[in-house]
């Protein structure tokens, strides 16, 4: 698997990170480097194998159904770089 | 009947598919201790979880998994004892963690069906796909301030269950009928309260057209339908607009769109062709969820007699018509109150009376029937009256409008204001033979051959009573009467 300067373009758009122009070409091969690490699993023969989808045996916690939280408006906006009348208060987002 | 479109240049099959977002009943949210009441004041209900703090973990609410199942068998879909929660990627500021916890490859639900009712006592099969669990966004508001959005995380992390449907619908109506059956599921099981108002069932429409026998077309998908009729109009806005696209030589783009109730007319909502690219992986956070054959078991046997299995009974222990005995169960309460007026009586009696003339007044006050100034004890007393002959059928609608306007007993209302049938031979005689007397020419007339008549003799004799004659037995003195 390898990756083109326009794919590591697509991927920092996606996750709004932002890149310039001549970082591409370096982070590509940065990134090309790391898939090419982790590729070296597949040379493990996993047939038969089923996915390990954690390293610890244990099931899923499932918690009550209680209310235990919340009720702390001010904690919740403390880091907003903006609020009013209780909400976050962001650039307009609707067309 | 058919459900084809005419186009100009011939026939289109309408093809539809619906996601439906149906919040779950619970007191705390999917992954946090936070509660889920609707109403509160902005951020009121929000944890560091559900503002997606760094460094928070998200723990599943048990309830929650219980809901999803029993809404699974209900839908008497396979439920799946392994399933795995999904991190779907994307920014919007009402998305605070920048990924919503979902579920994607191994769903807690997979294939189902649920039988929908159509007008001519008809039905329909309409496949389930898939159900799943994951979290609501939070609501942005836009018209506080002309610049900014305001940003509440309430609903943020609220459990929400996605239920997927083949795209087995042809119509707008059929669709309407898959909402109203899922509805009254949700709400028999407890799972949902289909409050489509408040946002806790909401609809995405799939819809695509083409031409009888050929593969599906290219298909739009209609955002946040939050009422039956809104859904309606716009999958029949987005029909039409299809056919005029293709039959102008043009094609469909697949595209997300939006309902604009104001206008009846859906437009295009998001044009970035990334938007759909969410990058779903298995939530590290998260372990896979397992659930034991013992516990699928135990709920499949804790399930109420649901909408479709009380149908058939309303059918074949009483006698219903299908049309009846849907409109019964449509929900839970309303059958109850049926079962109960229908007790030891006429189940086909009670059932016009509670179909006609309670629903009748119900729905003209817009009163809820838990708050029905005519309980259904109340309302059997009344028919008890007219099975026995204490009172005809004529005059019971107007015992039944003083019940419901004065909340009184029938027998009460029919003794007080002396509303008894007479039934005594010898005053109806009497009453029979003063309208004859009275009008000579007509009882002539009748017995020249003007059958018709009898019909007016009925008439006059019933008015005379006040009502309260019995008719049948009206009816049989005044032939015998008028043959002498």
């Amino acid at each position: 698997m390898s990756l083109d300067k326009e794919t590591v373009r697509k991927i920092a758009t996606l996750a709004r990170i932002k890149v310039d122009e001549d970082a591409l070409e370096p982070l590509a091969g940065e990134l090309n480097n790391i898939l090419g690490w982790v590729e070296q699993l597949s040379e493990v023969d996993t047939e038969g194998v089923p996915p390990m989808t954690s390293v610890v045996a244990t099931e899923a916690y499932q918690r009550p159904d209680r209310v235990t939280d919340g009720d702390k408006v001010e904690e919740i906006l403390a880091n907003a770089p903006e609020e009013a009348q209780g909400f976050f208060v962001v650039p307009k987002v609707i067309e | 009947m058919s459900d084809l479109l005419r186009g100009r240049t011939g026939e289109w099959e309408l093809v539809i598919g619906l996601e439906v977002h149906a919040q779950v009943i619970a007191d705390a949210k999917l992954f946090s201790g936070a509660a889920t009441s609707f109403g509160a004041e902005p951020n009121e209900q929000v944890s560091f979880v559900d503002a997606g703090m760094p460094g928070m973990l998200p723990v599943l609410n048990e309830t929650c998994v219980r809901q999803a199942v029993l809404t699974g068998l209900a839908l008497n879909a396979e439920v799946n004892l392994q399933s795995v929660f999904a991190r779907k990627n994307y920014f919007y500021p009402d998305m605070p963690q920048g990924y919503q916890i979902s579920q994607y490859e191994e769903p807690i639900i997979g294939e189902g069906e649920i039988i929908i009712d159509l007008p001519g006592d008809e039905t329909r099969t309409v496949g389930i796909e898939r159900l799943h669990l994951e979290q609501d966004a939070g609501k942005s508001v836009h018209d506080r301030h002309p610049k900014k959005s305001y940003i509440d995380l309430n609903r943020s992390g609220v459990t929400l269950m996605e239920i997927v449907s083949k795209p087995d619908m042809r119509s707008a109506e059929q669709a309407a009928a898959y909402v109203t059956k899922l509805r009254a599921i949700l709400r028999y099981i407890g799972s949902c309260d289909g409050n489509m108002q408040e946002g806790s069932l909401r609809c995405d429409a799939n819809v695509s057209v083409r031409r009888l026998g050929e593969a599906l077309g290219l298909r739009c998908e209609i955002k946040n339908l939050n009422s039956i009729r809104f859904m309606r109009q716009a999958i029949e806005y987005e029909a039409a607009r299809q056919i005029e696209i293709i039959e102008d030589g043009g094609t469909v783009d697949q595209e997300t769109r939006l309902f604009d109730s104001a206008k009846g007319e859906t437009r295009s909502m998001r044009s970035k062709e990334d938007a759909h690219d969410y990058r779903y992986f298995p939530d590290p956070d998260l372990l896979p969820l397992r659930l034991s054959q013992d516990y699928v078991d135990a709920l499949k046997q804790s399930l109420p007699e649901l909408p479709e299995a009380k149908k058939q009974r309303f059918m074949q222990a009483f006698g219903l018509s299908a049309y009846d005995a849907s409109v019964l169960v449509a929900e839970r309460e309303t059958a109850d109150y049926f079962e109960n007026v229908a007790e030891g009586r006429d189940p086909k009696l009670a059932a016009n009376w509670v179909i006609s003339e309670l629903f009748g007044r119900l729905n003209r006050g817009e009163i809820p029937l838990a708050e029905s100034p005519v309980s259904a004890a109340s309302l059997g007393g009344l028919i008890d009256l007219i099975s026995d002959d204490t009172i005809s059928g004529r005059i019971a609608k107007d015992v039944f409008t003083e019940m419901f306007d004065t909340g009184r007993a029938a027998a009460d209302i029919v003794e007080e204001k002396g509303l008894r049938q007479v039934t005594d031979t010898g005053a109806l005689e009497a009453t029979v033979e003063k309208i004859m007397a009275d009008n000579p020419d007509r009882v002539a007339d009748y017995r020249g051959g003007n059958q018709k008549l009898v019909g007016w003799f009925m008439g006059q004799i019933m008015k005379a009573s006040q009502g309260k004659a019995n008719p049948q037995m009206v009816n049989e003195l005044l032939r015998k009467k008028l043959a002498e």
